[in-house]
């Protein structure tokens, strides 16, 4: 992740994450004054008022009034305090500035999608300008999943049927990690990105050579990013098969027949993955890879060729 | 009744045939099935709990596939929240505990009480029968539309937990008629020991809450059968919708968990201190407070799930008021101590541990309580760390000293108060060593339901699992030596713990079938040690049955 941060939190890499920051930490001390105090008194009186006599019955305690009111009072103030100051916090949090980038983000199972303004689309990593505030809309187009990066303190559901929104300003360039916090299935531990933050200049050009056409087999490797959750190239066998060295091969399916690896079958098994599934691997791969463009699919085909 | 007859008749040795038991209509031997019951699910959520730990020691697949662990984490949730937490006070030494406390002869209608047993047994065989037509996945939250894709495992387990909920229901029913129309006379409402305050608010939450299960089961079969579109966004439903109707029966859950958790401790704290409970009426009347404002807090689940900002702000708002009494609470059992003549008996040391995690618990409940700062805790490790804090650090550390405390009620045993000490600190540490990592690997950004997760977490996931392992073995050790005092245990006196509350003071050790052979008659509150100051004047432990009328 390269931001360990401080022992609790990661460090904060967004214009808000330092607030967020102040009143954890505020919370984090004062409650821990509060818990010696309760801990203290209560070993104190453990050991202070330990039964020595089996006979002793001690006479009830008068109770003061005052220090009763004191600890109703003080714990009130305490919270309502931190009540506001947290929901002043919020409201920043929650209002994107007019004048953000915008960013389309797409959640699957078990994927993120990330399309520009420009029209440029990348998988396991986004790529933002530091120092300009950031709008993502983001929307899934299965179940629920939430949009999490700790660097930036920011965390946010997507629901499929309507969109939600989360911004922020980065602070500083790096790679920080993208999460998936909404219980998704299977593969919900590897729904993970990278968010690369780089300079205004760097951001420009990344864009523009994004925009240009890729050949086929370039373009198949960059999509193939969505897929690495559960396919690996290098034989690793993951939730499923490994990609690399079957084509033109023959795959052994779980109804007993077998099929030739060809152009196909990938294309066949990206639309439809319920209908031929290779054996000893579970019917799990979802159905939201068929909204893929033909020119992508050639792209994936070419790539999956290209494996050794 | 002679005065022979009563020293060999017990509730245990009057009728020793299978029959007798299954279709008994006395409450304590319901409340000893009930035992039987939710031990053998807090066993088997706990082997679960401990397996999940296991693969969670490496990244990536230790001793079981992806799909395995998802099961096994929600398994262990539906287990452990629907069939050991919720009924586990209440119905075990609710049953048992609460006509001998108020002086009765048995809970309002005995008949129910068993029906109350069956249907518990019932529901959990449903629950588990979603295990049988497919997988139970989704968390023990079953977030639509997830939950619903992936079969009908969550129609069994709502079906299920929809049937146990009426269990819950007529119990929470029966004690609310026990309390109000069978107290002895003079136990008066000021007078009336804190447990059954605390079993009384929660008979409250369990009637008001658990219907609403009943109502999302209704609607996801409507929505699975004929096509109407509440939850699913295929269907033009909000998956939102289904999170609301989830968090307003699981919030109120929560304190149907934790209110008797403070009745127990409560009297733990009076009994072993020997001396009045600081602030009763505040700790009594704020349960039955504590009940009705649980109502109105389940948003603050949801401060990301896309509902409105405004809704959050006032979710976050009222769950600072709930927090208040809760916290008020901690001082006053602390303070109960205060010029008290304190014993630290095995039952007192699990109060005293209840008042440590349970406070890390509250405390951390502030910080998620925050909306800025909940924003970045939520769904991490840090939420599963204060929500053990509060259910095992809160319910089960207090369960387990009532357990301790009227296991010799129960039994007619005195358990080794050796292994006792050990076994608590074992519990109390490797509680701590097991949720304490969390909290930090989840403030530093990890996910919780993660099969797989970035190496830089693997020492505290390490931390947390060797915890589980000592946690394991202080629960097993309990386990082992609770049994051992059926065999050889010392035969337990009438009054162990020197308490003045009527199943203590006026009955015989196991009590009578019938409870009291007298009914008996109180002249002082539960915990006015200082009027009965003869009870104590020899220095032997108290072991005369008190009858009122005739002393």
């Amino acid at each position: 992740m390269g931001d360990k941060g401080v022992f609790w939190l990661p460090d904060a890499m967004s214009t808000f994450a330092g607030e967020v920051d102040a009143l954890f930490w505020f919370v984090f001390w004062t409650s821990t004054v509060l818990f010696a105090a309760v801990v203290g008194a209560k070993l104190y009186f453990m050991f202070r008022y330990k039964r020595k006599d089996e006979t002793s019955v001690p006479e009830p305690v008068h109770e003061s009034k005052i220090l009763e009111m004191a600890w109703i009072v003080v714990p009130t103030v305490l919270v309502l305090f931190v009540f506001l100051w947290g929901f002043d916090v919020y409201l920043r949090m929650n209002t994107a500035p007019p004048d953000s980038y915008q960013i389309t983000v797409r959640g699957k199972q078990w994927a993120w999608e990330f399309e520009y303004a420009e029209g440029v689309t990348t998988f396991t990593e986004m790529v933002v300008p530091v120092g300009r505030p950031v709008k993502l809309t983001m929307s899934s187009s299965d179940v629920l999943h939430s949009f999490f990066i700790p660097a930036f303190r920011v965390k946010q559901d997507i629901v499929p049927n309507r969109y939600s929104s989360v911004w922020f300003e980065a602070t500083q360039t790096g790679e920080f990690q993208i999460f998936c916090t909404e219980y998704c299935g299977t593969t919900h531990s590897g729904m993970l990105a990278k968010v690369r933050v780089v300079s205004e200049e760097d951001f420009a050009s990344w864009i523009s050579e994004q925009s240009q056409d890729l050949p086929p087999e370039q373009l198949g490797a960059q999509l193939f990013a969505q897929c690495t959750a559960c396919h690996a190239v290098d034989g690793t066998v993951k939730i499923g098969p490994a990609l690399n060295g079957i084509f033109g091969t023959q795959q052994k399916l779980s109804d007993g027949t077998s099929v030739l690896v060809d152009e196909n079958f990938i294309r066949e098994s990206i639309l439809n993955p319920a209908v031929k599934v290779a054996e000893g691997f579970q019917p799990i791969m979802p159905a939201g890879y068929s909204s893929m463009t033909p020119k992508q699919i050639d792209g994936l085909v070419a790539y999956i060729k290209s494996l050794k | 009744m002679s005065e022979s007859a009563s020293g060999t008749i017990n509730y245990l040795s009057h009728d020793k045939s299978i029959k007798s038991w299954l279709l008994t209509l006395d409450h304590k031997r319901i409340g000893i099935m009930y035992l039987i019951a939710v031990s053998l699910a807090f066993l088997a959520g706990g082997i679960l709990a401990l397996l999940v730990r296991i693969e969670l020691m490496a990244p990536g697949e230790t001793i079981m596939s992806a799909d395995a662990y998802n099961q096994a984490f929600t398994l262990h949730a539906v287990l452990m929240i629907f069939t050991f937490i919720i009924p586990a006070v209440p119905a075990v030494m609710g049953n048992f505990v609460l006509p001998l406390q108020i002086g009765a002869k048995d809970v309002a209608f005995p008949r129910l009480n068993l029906a109350s047993f069956y249907i518990y047994v019932l529901g959990a065989l449903i629950a588990l029968g979603a295990l049988l037509v497919g997988r139970v996945d989704g968390g023990w939250t079953f977030y639509t539309p997830y939950s619903t894709s992936v079969g009908d495992g969550i129609l069994f387990v709502t079906t299920g937990v929809f049937v146990m909920g009426f269990s819950s229901i007529l119990t929470g029913l029966n004690f609310i008629v026990t309390v109000h129309k069978m107290r002895a006379p003079g136990l008066t409402w000021n007078r009336l020991p804190l447990f059954i305050w605390s079993i009384y608010a929660t008979a409250i939450v369990q009637v008001l809450a658990t219907p609403v299960i009943g109502i999302t089961m209704l609607l996801l079969f409507l929505e699975k059968f004929l096509h109407i579109g509440i939850f699913d966004p295929a269907l033009g439903g909000d998956p939102v919708l289904f999170q609301h109707f989830f968090w307003f029966y699981s919030h109120p859950a929560v304190y149907i968990m934790i209110l008797p958790a403070f009745g127990i401790v409560s009297d733990l704290m009076g009994t072993f201190s020997r001396h009045q409970v600081s602030g009763y009426k505040f700790v009594a009347l704020s349960s039955v407070a504590i009940a009705f404002l649980g109502f109105l807090v389940w948003g603050h689940h949801m401060f990301v799930s896309g509902q409105s900002a405004t809704s959050s702000v006032v979710f976050s708002l009222i769950t600072y008021l709930i927090g208040i009494p809760t916290g008020v609470k901690v001082i006053n059992w602390v303070s109960t101590m205060y010029k008290g003549s304190v014993q630290l008996k095995t039952p007192m040391l699990y109060a005293i541990a209840f008042l440590f995690t349970f406070s890390i618990g509250g405390f951390t409940g502030i910080m998620l309580g925050v909306l800025a700062i909940d924003i970045h805790l939520h769904d991490t490790y840090f939420v599963v760390a204060h929500f053990h804090y509060v259910m095992m650090g809160g319910n089960v550390i207090a369960a387990l000293g009532g357990l301790h405390y009227w296991w010799p009620k129960m039994t007619g045993k005195m358990f080794n108060e050796k292994l006792g000490k050990i076994a608590a600190g074992l519990v109390f540490f490797g509680f701590n060593l097991t949720f304490f990592p969390q909290f930090i690997m989840g403030a530093q950004g990890m996910p919780r339901r993660y099969y797989d997760y970035l190496p830089e977490f693997q020492g505290y996931h390490l931390l947390s699992t060797y915890g589980s392992w000592v946690l394991g073995a202080g629960l097993f050790l309990i386990l082992g030596y609770l049994i051992a005092s059926l065999v050889n245990g010392k035969k337990a006196g009438l009054n162990p713990w020197g308490a003045l509350t009527l199943e203590w003071t006026h009955t015989t050790t196991p009590p009578h079938p019938h409870n009291f052979l007298e009914t008996p008659i109180v002249t002082r509150g539960a915990y006015d040690f200082h009027l009965a100051k003869d009870l104590f004047a020899s220095g032997e432990e108290v072991s005369e049955v008190v009858t009122s009328t005739t002393h």
